[in-house]
């Protein structure tokens, strides 16, 4: 691809994924990287969505100016999760409703705000990844990603072109999985009982690796299967599109996930 | 003291608690998440021009709320001429007493009662109740909890927290007067006894008294749907007819209510429509081969006029089908009566503390997981997270967030707000966090995440962060 018409994108790692795993920022990386765009990292911090979503604006105000300001050189910025994707695209014009000057900002960096597999296919034109995992997968759909930003056909268009890889859907695959960031931890019991109902679904679609595209609700589902005992793999659906599945599993221990993908 | 007075919404958690405990009410609430998802998702379907009713609805409630006040005068102006009475009531004590002052003049002895949940919300029963008047409950579901004394757990389906052997047995206690053996093993077989049962009453009532699902401008009519025709018994047969509703219920004409009831159905049970649609305009007129001889309109505000022109507004457009709670994964694990009083599931989380006050009803919109499928099945659009969100933030402005969760907010937002800091102290935490978690790559316990960790375990990060990784590969770029 010609350099000079190539896409400058900033990479919202998210905090999660920051702090958590940042293997699926380099999976993201490659992603990009493969489809022609020059990839940044700005500096960065979080979204601000849980702030807003506790009723703090200033802070969440405060934030999304922070990131504004972070990603001003970008053409595009790109999130690995619909959540942070879907608060930046679609809920920094919100939080400066009767500040047309800064509206306008929000609205003109949410239009270049995009989730990472819906970026790559729609915007893109990506169709395919050359990346191969001979295994059966179940795929869950996040609900920020799906109901804010449309995301549902695009990763299992991707994970179509995946070598050897099978998609079992699970039974209600849109249906929340009880995270709902800070509500895990407010409402922890209630949650437990929602990400409980998931595993049903998830377990019962058969697949032995399960899939979504936000480390939150990863994190959530993995941590209660591993506390059922339940050896079901958990990946960022960008790990396996960008073929680096050598990291362990989220949750798992590094030997484990050795003598599986051995 | 009934929940009605006393709501135990800021016990939303013990209740929840006590709820998750509860078998019978998991198998009953099993039932109800399979069942009306798939009966909405299926008629919703069927119709291709669902969604553009949908904006046609909200268009058409959006236009009322914004004229309600010529809306209801000439309403009111239909009804009278029509022959019947309008009362306006500010709060819930206003409209019991209009509605007990009419008991009083009739020498009313019994009122039977349509399904109502404006009777619920003004606790009318306790009130008849205290002043020597029998409410008699003709809807099923009603006349099931009422049975129980419970409160609705759902505003379409009151009894759905209940089992089919809980209500069985519930019978059998109730109506000691029926053969021991009879089968009551179906739900029509029960639906079948309880008519046996209120048939009689219906007869004897001096008074019915049912709820509106709309109030038409043009006609003065009220609307009233059902499926068991206990709502047009109880309001033809006695010789008084008392309509409840708030106040924005009312819609400009026949063609909007008949645009709403599209949705309706549809949205609620799944059907193209109930089996009866009723509607009531006036009392009998001369020649009438039946209705009642006085009919009377009590329009509840209750707190309903002070959310226009605020960030609740749109919460008015609501036409309690009940989807929202459908759809909901909390209501579904939890039920309905954990939210504490009269409302439950998503519109009842911005609705409640609207009415009872933040103070109270607060922990309701904090107890959603901003899921968005409340928002994407409701018929008139309604975007409740977002309104549950500007619940949040009145409680976080008047510090009534709880305050743990307020430092710990705090605290994060500190370091979020100041990068260097940031990247330093994750770079420290993470590297600690992962090098404890390597062995098991999971934590089964965490200080300050109890939350969590008792139903599940917290995944270890990888160690190092990203934006440290990305600095030392990649130079920082």
């Amino acid at each position: 691809m010609d350099p000079s018409s190539s896409k400058r994108v900033g990479l919202f790692a998210t905090c999660l994924v920051d702090l958590f795993r940042p293997s699926v920022g380099f999976a993201a990386v490659k992603l990009l990287e493969d489809a022609g765009c020059t990839v940044s990292v700005p500096s960065q911090t979080c979204c601000g969505q849980p702030a807003f979503n506790s009723g703090d604006q200033a802070d969440a105000r405060a934030l999304a100016l922070q990131v504004m300001d972070s990603f001003a050189n970008c053409d595009y910025v790109v999130a690995p999760s619909g959540s942070c994707a879907g608060m930046m695209a679609k809920h920094y014009p919100e939080l400066f409703e009767g500040d047309p000057e800064l509206q306008r900002r929000a609205r003109a960096f949410a239009a270049k705000t995009f989730e990472l597999v819906s970026f790559l296919t729609d915007v893109l034109g990506v169709t395919q990844v050359r990346a191969s995992f001979p295994r059966t997968v179940t795929y869950h759909d996040s609900c920020s990603g799906l109901r804010e930003l449309g995301v549902q056909a695009q990763p299992r268009k991707l994970l179509a072109s995946v070598d050897g890889l099978e998609l079992k859907e699970m039974k209600d695959s849109d249906v929340c999985c009880g995270f709902g960031g800070t509500f895990a931890a407010k409402f922890g019991e209630i949650s437990g009982a929602i990400v409980e109902r998931k595993t049903v679904d998830i377990i019962g679609s058969g697949a032995p690796v399960l899939l979504a595209g936000d480390l939150g609700c990863l994190m959530n589902m993995a941590g209660r299967l591993s506390r059922q005992g339940r050896a079901i793999e958990v990946r960022h659906v960008a790990e396996v599109l960008a073929n680096m599945t050598d990291t362990p599993p989220i949750g798992a221990p590094a030997e484990k996930s050795a003598e599986k993908t051995a | 003291m009934s929940v009605h007075a006393n709501p135990t919404s800021p016990h939303f958690k013990d209740n929840a608690h006590k709820a998750l405990g509860d078998p019978q009410l998991q198998q009953a609430m099993g039932k109800l998440r399979i069942g009306f998802t798939a009966a909405r998702a299926a008629s919703a379907a069927r119709l291709p021009e669902f969604e553009a009713l949908r904006d046609s609805a909200r268009d058409i409630k959006n236009h009322t709320l914004a004229n309600l006040d010529l809306y209801l005068e000439a309403y009111e102006k239909k009804v009278v001429e029509a022959g019947g009475h309008v009362h306006y009531a500010r709060d819930a004590a206003e409209a019991r007493k209009i509605i007990l002052d009419i008991c009083k003049e009739k020498g009313a002895k019994t009122v039977a009662k349509g399904k109502s949940m404006i009777s619920e919300e003004i606790a009318l029963n306790e009130a008849l109740d205290a002043a020597g008047v029998r409410p008699i409950e003709t809807d099923l579901g009603e006349y099931i909890i009422q049975l129980r004394g419970e409160i609705p757990s759902h505003i379409i389906g009151p009894a759905v927290h209940l089992t089919k052997d809980q209500i069985e047995a519930e019978f059998r206690k109730a109506h000691t007067h029926l053969d021991k053996d009879r089968n009551l093993e179906e739900p029509t077989s029960l639906l079948a006894e309880a008519r046996g049962v209120l048939r009689e009453k219906f007869l004897s009532a001096d008074i019915g008294l049912t709820g509106a699902n709309f109030l038409i401008a043009e006609t003065g009519s009220s609307v009233i749907v059902t499926n068991e025709g206990n709502g047009d018994l109880s309001q033809t047969l006695a010789k008084t007819h008392i309509v409840i509703a708030s106040l924005e219920k009312i819609v400009p004409t026949l063609e909007d209510a008949s645009q709403l009831l599209r949705v309706l159905a549809r949205s609620a049970t799944g059907q193209e429509l109930s089996v009866y649609t009723t509607f009531s305009t006036g009392p009998r007129r001369d020649g009438d081969p039946d209705g009642p001889q006085d009919y009377h309109v009590v329009l509840l505000d209750n707190g309903r006029t002070s959310m226009i022109g605020t960030e609740f507004q749109e919460m008015l457009r609501c036409i309690r089908c009940g989807a929202c709670m459908n759809h909901c994964p909390v209501y579904h694990a939890v039920g309905g009566h954990a939210y504490g009083w009269v409302y439950p599931g998503p519109m009842g989380a911005v609705l409640t503390p609207s009415l009872i006050g933040v103070e109270k009803g607060g922990l309701l919109p904090n107890a959603s997981t901003f899921c968005g499928r409340c928002e994407a099945v409701c018929p008139m659009r309604i975007p409740l997270p977002k309104m549950m969100r500007h619940w949040r933030e009145r409680e976080f402005e008047r510090h009534l967030t709880p305050s743990v969760q307020r430092a710990g907010l705090g605290a994060w937002a500190f370091f979020a707000r100041r990068p260097a800091l940031y990247r330093l102290a994750t770079r420290i935490g993470m590297g600690a966090l992962g090098f404890m978690g390597r062995n098991k790559g999971r934590f089964s316990k965490l200080p300050f995440a109890s939350g969590w960790t008792q139903m599940r375990d917290f995944p270890a990060p990888e160690g190092e962060t990203f934006q440290a990784q990305w600095k030392r590969e990649r130079g920082g770029r």
